[in-house]
């Protein structure tokens, strides 16, 4: 049985008298340890998807399973990293972490073990050195960073990425994608990641599902990605499987499914 | 302007340290600079107010003789005869005594009820036509209404300076709870803060330099109302001790009173200020 399954999702606002159906039947099933990104023009209702898994938003039909029960509500085993690493502003990193760690394993760890496990984390991101640091006083690379340990320090049974690194300058978001993959390969977290960009989905996923545009969105299409782990950026630009992968998404997003301008 | 103070101020202080741990020129220009202006200004004021009040048949006296006139209260504040008859610190102190209390009664409505109305659309539709109508009532025009209840000056005096703080803070606080980010609300439902939890690790603190604002303008309206009321009642109180120096014609003690008046309510605000500074770390302006 699949770890996280979602069926027949779909989910229609209401604004007044005005109905809009943003998605339909999206049938999705990732297994354990799976990185499976979801990519689609930006309005289409990607980050919808995610926020009805961790329980942000409900789904007007369909449902979603983890572990065979039903999500309905947002809990730390669906642990989000957001787009804004809406860190708080008033904690320290150390703090912001220790909010999430104290509430969520209270009772599992003791305080000692709880403050070994905060330490555990932010070393895991090499976020150490500013431990004690306002999120002000650090980079959006290193915010983001934090909001990744906080949301692994959770422990959660899948980790949700909300286009984690959409805000970040080129470099940065490379060598944040080469750590997310090193954590990723080292825990086997299982990871649901939103994204718009075409290389970071092939280099970080082994599935690309690819929704078509809104309104009414839908799965168009499931790209596997037979790439060997531990997969390294350099090698695979010349890569034949990781063209033809590459390929395979910008033909859908920009052939079959052209971006098309809200009027 | 605070920024442009500190700069000065550090600038002097590296300069000093540049040149070894002695009072520098540099040093000294910096101090002059921040104390000089505020000196001359005062200077000039009190010299175009003594020849405006010099001649006999001015109504006002001159600070000259305001100081002459009021020595006994200026130089001993703290004399006590029984009775009203008291040093302008006892005065202050029963003021002071009366705001605390009704302003801390006022923080803690003010802020429960600016949570409430912050969070609920119900409890803002029913709640803000009535806010908005009542906070324009005059301070003192509670006093009668607050009479009449409590039939006793002094729980009146406290409760029109609840009724007076209050709305600032109501108000303010609701839009520090309406301005939560969605971010914080869903960091928060994702590790499954209860209400209470919510209220205190993120509500409080996301919206304490709203409040902050609030309490500024409330202890300010508080310190005002206060003054009238205790015209009013009567007792010990700085406005008492004022309406009484009225009553005596001693309009020397009335200047050095609201001297006093007006130091305490920019000591209030500056303390309010530094709290608020200390509490949200800075993410508040002073």
């Amino acid at each position: 049985m699949a770890h996280l399954s979602l069926s027949q999702v779909g989910i229609t606002f209401r604004r007044g008298g005005t109905t809009s159906e943003v998605l339909r039947d999206v049938n999705l099933d990732i297994a354990k340890g799976e990185f499976v990104s979801i990519i689609g023009h930006s309005g289409c209702g990607k980050s919808t998807v995610l926020n009805i898994v961790a329980g942000l938003l409900k789904a007007s039909t369909g449902g979603v399973l983890l572990d065979g029960r039903e999500v309905n509500a947002p809990g730390p085993d669906r642990a989000v990293v957001f787009q804004n690493h809406s860190l708080l502003p008033w904690l320290t990193v150390r703090e912001n972490v220790a909010l999430a760690v104290d509430k969520v394993l209270k009772g599992k760890k003791t305080r000692a073990e709880r403050n070994q496990w905060i330490e555990h984390n932010l070393a895991l991101v090499n976020m150490m050195h500013a431990a004690d640091k306002r999120p002000n006083e650090i980079s959006g690379g290193m915010k983001q960073r934090v909001g990744i340990a906080r949301a692994l320090a959770m422990e959660p049974k899948i980790l949700l990425l909300d286009e984690p690194f959409g805000a970040l300058d080129a470099l940065t978001r490379a060598h944040l994608q080469d750590q997310v993959m090193q954590i990723q390969d080292d825990l086997g977290t299982t990871v649901m990641m939103i994204t718009h960009d075409v290389d970071e989905a092939v280099l970080l996923s082994d599935r690309i599902v690819m929704l078509t545009n809104g309104p009414s969105a839908r799965i168009g299409e499931i790209l596997d990605v037979p790439l060997a782990r531990p997969r390294d950026r350099i090698k695979l630009a010349t890569d034949a499987t990781y063209l033809k992968c590459r390929q395979a998404v910008l033909k859908f997003l920009y052939e079959r499914n052209r971006f098309v301008e809200a009027a | 302007m605070a920024t442009g103070a500190t700069l000065t101020a550090t600038r002097a202080r590296a300069s000093a340290k540049a040149r070894g741990p002695f009072i520098t020129l540099a040093g000294l220009r910096g101090v002059a600079a921040r104390v000089l202006p505020p000196l001359v200004v005062l200077a000039g004021f009190l010299l175009l107010w003594e020849v405006l009040c010099s001649s006999p048949t001015a109504g006002l006296p001159p600070p000259s003789r305001v100081v002459t006139e009021a020595w006994d209260i200026i130089v001993d504040p703290f004399y006590d005869n029984g009775g009203t008859d008291k040093g302008l610190f006892w005065h202050i102190a029963a003021s002071l005594k009366r705001v605390a209390l009704g302003f801390s009664l006022a923080v803690v409505a003010g802020v429960m009820l600016g949570t409430l109305v912050g969070q609920s659309d119900w409890a803002m539709r029913g709640l803000d036509p009535i806010f908005q109508i009542l906070r324009t009532i005059p301070p003192l025009a509670w006093l009668p209404l607050s009479l009449a209840a409590f039939r006793d000056g002094q729980p009146s005096a406290i409760f029109v300076i609840f009724i007076t703080s209050i709305w600032p803070i109501i108000i303010n606080t609701a839009v520090g709870i309406r301005n939560i980010p969605q971010d914080y609300r869903n960091v928060a439902a994702v590790i499954r803060l209860n209400p209470i939890e919510f209220f205190v690790k993120i509500m409080l603190p996301s919206a304490a330099p709203y409040i902050f604002t609030g309490l500024r303008i409330g202890v300010g309206l508080s310190w005002l109302a206060i003054v009238a009321a205790e015209m009013l009642i009567g007792g010990v109180g700085i406005g008492f001790f004022i309406w009484d120096a009225w009553n005596s014609s001693h309009i020397s003690e009335i200047i050095v009173a609201l001297v006093y008046v007006g130091l305490i309510g920019f000591v209030l605000d500056r303390l309010v200020a530094g709290l608020g500074v200390l509490v949200t770390r800075g993410t508040s302006a002073s």
